[in-house]
């Protein structure tokens, strides 16, 4: 029975690897093919970006019960530390006019560019391991101070730790703005000029592009990581995790060590926050601390909300469907329409965001189990579940 | 001197319009054990009303007015997004309570179009005052002693009458007093009443002494409030306005040094210095599940 339950689960997970992939390439021929201009880019960049942030948000509230709203402050850090570090040295005095330069004269692309040479394809090969490299030093600068925040913090529990990491949130985006360490962070003002998605299209000596992949690689970056979650959610840790979420007080008399596993659970959630807040810049093309403000949290939270807390696959197909919603698809409500002579009253600048916090309230008051409930995409394409009631019935037989 | 006496009189002022939010957090914490996240934003609508009102309305009118609107208004977000999930866990409650607070800035986002408006000057609370030598406005002087009246009436109210009697009840045990027939309904949304009526108060005199008011300008003072309630114990009346106005006093004089970024942050230092160190609070009674 068992042999046969894990060719089901191998079949869904095909399926649903199968449909990523093709909609990945669907997206790298559309985007060659389409006006670059078009929405749909904008959507799946922010989508593909958003849906990292909510897996990595779910991992803390769906997987590990910790009820943590500190996302936007640990996206701030990792989209600082992504920006300062990879400003060319050359571009910096004119970001950082207002302080007459920066402190810091050091860039991970052009670290690479010493190496490999700054054209061609050795600026191609520099370019993409800059940014590796500088992603994932912003994800190890927010869990470093996950680690930090969570020492005193994790000890709260619901309600009073969700307060207490907006708190910290909100601290770190005041530090960030404080005027002094204007040299690092370039005080209340943006910082610009490091390499974003769109310097990964392929072109030409003259600058006339070839081929376009601005929006693949957000969409390759986010599902590495979102796999790896998935990895992590599937092995002993994760089994540990979802014990703690589960029951506490038996978790810690199965013997999972309460405090380390939280720890664990908030460092790795921060570190993939960081990478997206990295992520983010780069779909940005700026970055400003008065950006990631609790709104922001808030946001994120309805996200995994929508797709189901405890699904991993849910997160991803709300946030596409969120930003699609609020970028997109709702946009004609911004704008004043008449039918013949009929003027539809209501619609104006905002009733977009109205409609749609409308559907939001619908869904978190009626649909509370979200759009997956706990269930992932690939429980979708196992048999049908008269089948599987059967194959049940069969094992409890067996069983006696 | 002149300048410390006028810093700490707008700092009193400020902690007694936190007070008037805080309270409104403490009672429903109290109660439903729900950190009510669009409290604050039911302090900008005030506001809101206050503004489009006054610009058809004479303010004799408008102001009470306001009051039963935004009384109303929170009694209608009570029952439409809190009374369905009365037996959902704690976290789908927390979780609506966002998307309400959501909401209702979308809206004030719509009804403005954006634009920062103007909030009317009223009469005698916006005219100038000179105290020991600093200069103020009225309002700062209005502001403790309405709040102090505001409490005792609050207080007499809780200790004194059945309602009351019945809000201590179900702030107590939950079900137990259900089954001693008092009707728990009534309860919650008199106590929404009594909060969205104080945080009317507190809108009339906070904005008073700001320009303008934007959809996001209820946010910080409802998370200040609500760090002022944990601070001074949560479930306590007395711990909230006296946290209020530490939280007020201090973070005027913060804003008065070269540190004005970390006005925001000291109060969020403060609640995780106190969540840490005494999570009781101040007045707190006794020890809930908070650590």
């Amino acid at each position: 029975m068992l042999k046969a339950k894990d060719k089901e689960a191998r079949r869904g997970n095909l399926i649903t690897f199968a449909i990523v992939l093709v909609l990945t390439l669907v997206t790298m021929v559309l985007e060659n093919v389409m006006s670059p201009g078009s929405l749909l880019f904008t959507v799946i960049k922010k989508g593909a970006v958003y849906s990292l942030v909510a897996v990595s948000m779910n991992l803390l509230n769906g997987f590990t019960g910790l009820f943590s709203l500190g996302q936007a402050g640990f996206m701030l850090l990792g989209a600082y530390a992504y920006a300062i570090f990879m400003i060319p040295d050359a571009a910096r005095d004119s970001v950082y006019y207002l302080f007459e330069g920066s402190s810091i004269h050091f860039s991970f692309q052009e670290m690479f560019q010493h190496l490999f040479g700054a054209t061609g394809f050795g600026g191609g090969v520099s370019l993409v391991l800059g940014v590796l490299v500088a992603i994932i030093f912003a994800g190890l600068i927010a869990a470093f101070f996950a680690y930090l925040i969570g020492l005193p913090v994790l000890r709260l529990k619901s309600d009073y730790l969700a307060i207490a990491t907006l708190g910290f949130a909100e601290i770190l985006r005041a530090i960030f703005q404080w005027q002094t360490l204007g040299k690092v962070t370039n005080g209340a003002n943006i910082l610009k000029g490091y390499p974003t998605f769109a310097d990964f299209n392929i072109t030409n000596a003259s600058g006339k592009v070839l081929f376009r992949l601005s929006a693949v690689v957000p969409i390759l970056l986010a599902g590495i990581c979102i796999f790896l979650i998935v990895l992590l959610i599937n092995s002993s840790y994760g089994r540990a995790f979802k014990a703690i979420r589960d029951d506490e007080i038996a978790a810690e008399a199965m013997g999972v060590n309460l405090a380390k596993h939280k720890s664990l659970s908030f460092v790795i959630s921060s570190f993939f926050a960081g990478v997206s807040g990295a992520l983010f810049a780069m779909f940005a093309t700026t970055v400003q601390a008065k950006v990631f403000t609790s709104a922001m949290t808030y946001e994120i939270l309805l996200i995994v909300v929508i797709g189901g807390i405890g699904s991993v696959s849910g997160s991803c197909i709300a946030s596409f469907l969120y930003i699609a919603c609020s970028e997109w698809w709702l946009r004609f409500l911004d704008n004043e329409a008449y039918i013949g002579a009929f003027k539809v009253p209501l619609l104006r600048n905002g009733f977009r965001m109205v409609v749609f916090s409308i559907i939001i309230m619908i869904v978190v008051l009626f649909f509370r189990k979200g759009i997956m409930g706990e269930r992932e995409l690939p429980d979708l394409f196992r048999k049908r579940p008269k089948k599987a009631k059967k194959n049940v019935v069969e094992e409890g037989k067996a069983d006696e | 001197m002149e300048f410390l006496v006028a810093q700490i009189l707008s700092g009193v002022s400020l902690g007694g319009q936190y007070a008037l939010i805080a309270i409104g957090y403490t009672m429903v914490y109290g109660i439903l054990r729900l950190i009510n996240f669009a409290h604050g934003d039911v302090f900008m609508c005030a506001g809101l009303m206050m503004v489009f009102m006054c610009a058809s309305l004479p303010v004799y009118v408008s102001i009470p007015l306001m009051l039963v609107l935004t009384v109303l208004l929170g009694f209608i977000i009570e029952r439409a997004a809190y009374k369905p999930l009365r037996s959902a866990p704690r976290m789908s409650v927390m979780i609506s309570a966002i998307g309400v607070s959501y909401l209702l800035q979308n809206v004030a986002l719509y009804a403005t179009g954006g634009q920062p408006q103007t909030y009317p000057s009223l009469p005698f609370v916006s005219g100038t005052v000179t105290i020991l030598g600093a200069s103020t406005h009225w309002v700062t002087v209005i502001t403790p002693v309405l709040v102090i009246v505001l409490v005792l009436l609050l207080q007499w109210l809780i200790n004194h009458t059945k309602i009351g009697m019945a809000m201590r009840a179900v702030a107590k045990d939950f079900e137990t007093s259900q089954l001693m027939g008092i009707q728990i309904n009534k309860v919650i949304s008199v106590t929404f009443i009594i909060g969205s009526f104080l945080a009317a108060v507190g809108s009339l005199l906070y904005f008073t002494n700001y320009p303008t008011v934007i959809p996001t300008s209820g946010a910080m003072p409802g998370l200040k409030a609500f760090v002022a309630a944990v601070f001074g114990g949560i479930g306590s009346i007395p711990g909230a306005v006296i946290g209020a106005f530490i939280i007020g006093i201090c973070e005027t004089l913060i804003k008065g040094t070269s540190m004005t970024v970390f006005s925001d942050a000291f109060t969020f230092a403060l609640l995780i210095v106190v969540l840490v160190v005494k999570p009781t609070g101040l007045f707190g009674e006794k020890a809930t599940d908070k650590v």
